[in-house]
């Protein structure tokens, strides 16, 4: 699902931000979001992805740059008069007001008659399967409960955009994952946009329709969940997403969409140009674990494998995780599934690597 | 499980009730925390709780009358208070009062029912310069029929117990053993062996003599010459029973004044109905008489009235109180919370700075902050004279800014401040800005985000500090009294006067004692509608 700047609903246009006038904490960020598009911000602490919210909902100002909102301009606006639902951290539910109240605040703002508030509460609150807990107060209820109650009053109001500040963060493994499928599900049903702020990328992945990895004030790549996974365009994004193994080396041969990379103790690999330039450049080569072939034959006629010593073997469950030293590296892990012909490896058996070069990835040094 | 259907109470794995295996499991623990606090308990108990109690045990006790005038009291029983009482009242306030004179005591008690009704003071220390006298004239005619009756020894061998004769016999050194009266005396002159008892044991106690080398008092002539011509002793046939009946017959031509008349003649004062009134409205060793006076009514013979009209002030000194610091807590109320917010919503480093200013007071004296107060606001000071300067106050209309409520109500709330700021501010800290945030993103304006979101988060900090202040005020003494002048002055300023200048610690104790339940009441009316566990600190 993209979008160009015509039919953006949310565009960023040349937005900068910062705090004390030395450090740009979000640098030139240029973002367009579709109507109804579910799209992430991810990124470690500090890479501008909640300043962006901040900005978008009306809390902070942009330094420079539009943010527009359905065409219009909205740097003007204040937070009020957005009409942009919102869900934070630690939820901010009112802890005077019963999960009605919290409700009905939104609509009573607005100037709505008491029956027709009643029964978008009804609504919101079944929307989210807490019709019970009306009259509960925030701290009668459980963290996901809680969670809830605010999505219902992000969204009982009915807003177009609805953002997300790490509604999840507080939650533990298994309630967080119903509670992505839950809010992936709705967002859809109700057709609303999404923008979701994680640092977590499995929820970055599961949830979205696109992921925008921050790192450094920037987007460093804006795609849908698996062309960020399987087709990273930095090694910033190769590191962040997912298990990566990476490999030094420098590009020996180049020829359109492939190349050899010659590592730093002089074997050879075929790799997929993706950020190199030319011959002689330095590369970071980045594969993922379970691409890794240990069966030569399966590989194609001529490809260059590796000789790799197994250090250590992990057992978990539905895979086994082989720590092997490969060119020279001690931490390379390689995946394999659980399927009953599988070998288990020993530490100290010397075994032969490869994998298809579309699946190794040169990247930026 | 057979747990799980077992009747009655748990019982831990031994078979004991669980509950008194937990008990014991704690005591140790418990009995560590008691020593913990053991020193401080102790310290509180001693200096603290025991003096208040002894001092709210002061406002209703009354013991000085009944003490220093047992007979009188006893007399007094049964007398119709539309006329002066009779002759054995008066002869039992002779009794009384020279034993109380001797002992220097009635004084003490012309103070205390002074404060009931004004004249009685001077009254007692004359009767006490004049009560040597009364019976005098029967003493000389006792001792003109027989001069026996001057030698002491007559009188310790008529009166006292063979017992106490035989010790006391010969010379004595100073005061000798406890008088004891005979039985014979005590059953054939009522009223003579205990005015002379009463002389005894005084002379005895206070003067370090012997009743043996003391010729009696004159009342004691006084009581026997009534007990005489009373019959009593009729039949008396102990010691100098011969004297007895000399004098018996003889009495019925003694002359001499009546006790009445010997009071009368001293001052005719005694005879005033309104003093015997508070006599014996206060004679019962607890009376209501202090919390009366501290809510402008009176105790009299006909029961409770209203004080006159010019000398009630304490239910106005309570309102007023009351008042002023309703005044001064919602004063902090509205300067405190701006601070508080101010303080709360700043970065640590310059939140931290402000703090230290709105310390800062509690750093300076008390009497200092106070006496700059005064300073400030005279007719001269530093305010009127700017005031006057930028020409919105004229040179000959200076305001009256102390020595009045204003006064009182300016320096009070300067000093109470921080004390409505600090819980304030601790409470506000710890809402989380993105309450505000949340209630804005839903639609609410800066305006209604506070009022609805922000304000009802903040309110236990107020009661904190509502509670606090108010509190404070209520019981504040050195700042009325040094900036209040005469309209702005609270009840604990009359308290400390009634406590270090008039000495009339029954008063200032009742007063303390409704000043204490007037706060322990707002206290829980507090709690009632605010809720007491609304109320943080931080």
């Amino acid at each position: 699902m993209t979008s160009d700047k015509a039919q953006a609903f949310v565009a960023f246009d040349r937005v900068q931000k910062s705090y004390d006038g030395e450090i740009l904490v979000v640098k030139d960020l240029n973002l367009h979001i579709a109507r109804g598009e579910f799209l992430t911000m991810l990124g470690p602490s500090g890479s501008g992805k909640t300043t962006c919210l901040m900005m978008l909902a009306g809390f902070e100002t942009a330094t420079h740059g539009d943010i527009t909102l359905d065409g219009k301009p909205i740097n003007n606006i204040p937070p009020h008069k957005r009409g942009i639902g919102m869900v934070f951290q630690n939820y901010a539910l009112f802890p005077h007001m019963t999960v009605g109240e919290n409700l009905s605040f939104p609509l009573e703002v607005r100037g709505m008659g008491k029956s027709a508030r009643e029964e978008k509460i009804k609504r919101a609150l079944d929307m989210v399967q807490m019709g019970d807990f009306i009259n509960r107060r925030p701290a009668q209820l459980s963290g996901g409960q809680q969670q809830r109650i605010a999505l219902a009053r992000a969204l009982v109001f009915e807003p177009e955009l609805v953002l997300m500040d790490e509604p999840l963060g507080a939650l533990d493994k298994q309630l967080r994952e119903t509670l992505q499928f839950e809010i992936t599900n709705l967002a859809h049903e109700l057709g609303i946009t999404t923008v979701y702020v994680t640092h977590d990328q499995t929820e970055a992945l599961t949830m979205s329709d696109r992921v925008a990895v921050f790192d450094d004030g920037r987007i460093q790549q804006l795609a849908a969940p698996d062309t960020l996974y399987e087709e990273p365009e930095n090694s910033f994004v190769a590191q962040f997403i997912g298990e990566n193994n990476t490999l030094q080396g420098t590009v020996s041969k180049l020829n359109g969409d492939m190349c050899e990379v010659t590592l730093e103790d002089g074997s050879v690999i075929d790799a997929l140009p993706v950020n190199v330039g030319a011959v002689g450049e330095k590369t970071q080569v980045s594969i993922r674990p379970e691409r890794v072939e240990m069966d030569p034959t399966r590989l194609t006629e001529g490809a260059h494998t590796l000789k790799a010593e197994v250090l250590e073997f992990v057992y978990m469950g539905d895979i086994y995780r082989t720590r092997l030293r490969v060119a020279g590296i001690d931490d390379f892990i390689i995946k394999t599934r659980n399927a009953p012909d599988q070998r288990r490896l020993a530490p100290g058996e010397s075994i032969e690597i490869g994998w298809r070069p579309q699946d190794c990835r040169a990247l930026d040094a | 499980m057979t747990d799980a259907i077992q009747d009655g109470p748990m019982l831990a794995a031994d078979g004991r009730p669980l509950k008194r295996s937990l008990a014991r499991a704690l005591r140790a623990q418990k009995m560590r925390a008691l020593m913990l606090i053991a020193p401080l308990l102790l310290f509180i108990l001693v200096t603290f709780i025991a003096p208040i109690v002894d001092m709210l045990f002061r406002s209703v006790e009354n013991q000085i009358v009944s003490e220093t005038l047992p007979r009188t009291v006893v007399a007094l029983e049964g007398w119709d208070p539309s006329a002066p009482p009779d002759d054995a009242v008066y002869a039992a306030l002779a009794y009384d009062f020279i034993a109380a004179a001797e002992r220097r005591e009635h004084t003490r008690l012309g103070s205390r029912l002074n404060y009931e009704t004004t004249g009685i003071s001077s009254l007692f220390r004359k009767t006490g310069r004049g009560v040597d006298d009364i019976g005098e004239d029967y003493a000389d005619q006792f001792i003109e029929l027989n001069e026996a009756w001057e030698d002491p020894a007559t009188w310790t061998a008529l009166m006292g117990s063979a017992d106490w004769n035989t010790a006391n016999s010969g010379d004595v050194d100073g005061a000798g053993t406890l008088f004891q009266l005979s039985v014979a005396a005590r059953e054939a002159f009522p009223e003579a062996s205990d005015a002379y008892r009463s002389f005894a044991r005084t002379i005895q106690a206070e003067d370090d003599d012997s009743p043996t080398a003391e010729e009696p008092w004159n009342p004691v002539y006084m009581a026997l010459y009534r007990d005489l011509s009373a019959g009593n002793g009729a039949s008396y046939d102990g010691p100098m029973a011969d004297l007895i009946a000399e004098a018996m017959p003889a009495v019925a031509s003694f002359e001499g004044m009546s006790p009445r008349e010997a009071f009368e003649d001293i001052d005719d004062d005694w005879l005033d109905l309104d003093v015997w009134g508070t006599i014996e409205a206060f004679s019962d060793p607890f009376t209501a008489g202090y919390f009366l006076s501290s809510v402008d009514l009176q105790l009299t013979p006909e029961g409770v009235t209203a004080q006159p009209e010019e000398q009630r002030i304490y239910l106005l000194l309570f309102w007023r109180t009351l008042f002023m610091s309703g005044v001064i807590t919602i004063s902090c109320i509205l300067l405190g919370y701006p601070i508080a917010f101010l303080l709360s919503n700043l970065p640590t480093r310059s939140s931290n700075l402000l703090l230290i200013l709105v310390l800062l007071p509690f750093w300076t004296s008390l009497l200092v902050r106070t006496s700059a107060w005064k300073v400030l606001l005279q007719q001269q000071g530093v305010i009127n004279d700017i005031l006057v300067w930028i020409g919105l106050v004229a040179d000959d209309s200076r305001l009256a800014l102390i020595n009045n409520q204003t006064g009182t109500i300016i320096a009070m709330t300067h000093i109470l401040l921080p004390f409505m700021i600090l819980p304030m501010f601790s409470v506000m800290k710890t809402i989380p800005p993105s309450y505000v945030r949340a209630a804005k993103s839903l639609g609410a304006t800066n305006f209604t985000a506070f009022r609805r979101v922000y304000f009802p988060q903040s309110i236990p900090g107020i009661g904190a500090g509502c509670i606090l202040v108010f509190i404070l005020a209520i019981g504040y003494y050195i700042t009325p009294e040094l900036v209040g002048g005469r309209t702005g002055t609270f009840i604990s300023n009359r308290i400390a006067y009634h406590i270090s200048s008039s000495l009339n610690w029954g008063l200032a104790a009742a007063l303390g004692s409704i000043l204490l339940a007037v706060v322990l009441v707002l206290y829980w009316l507090y709690d009632r509608i605010v809720g007491i566990d609304n109320v943080k600190l931080g």
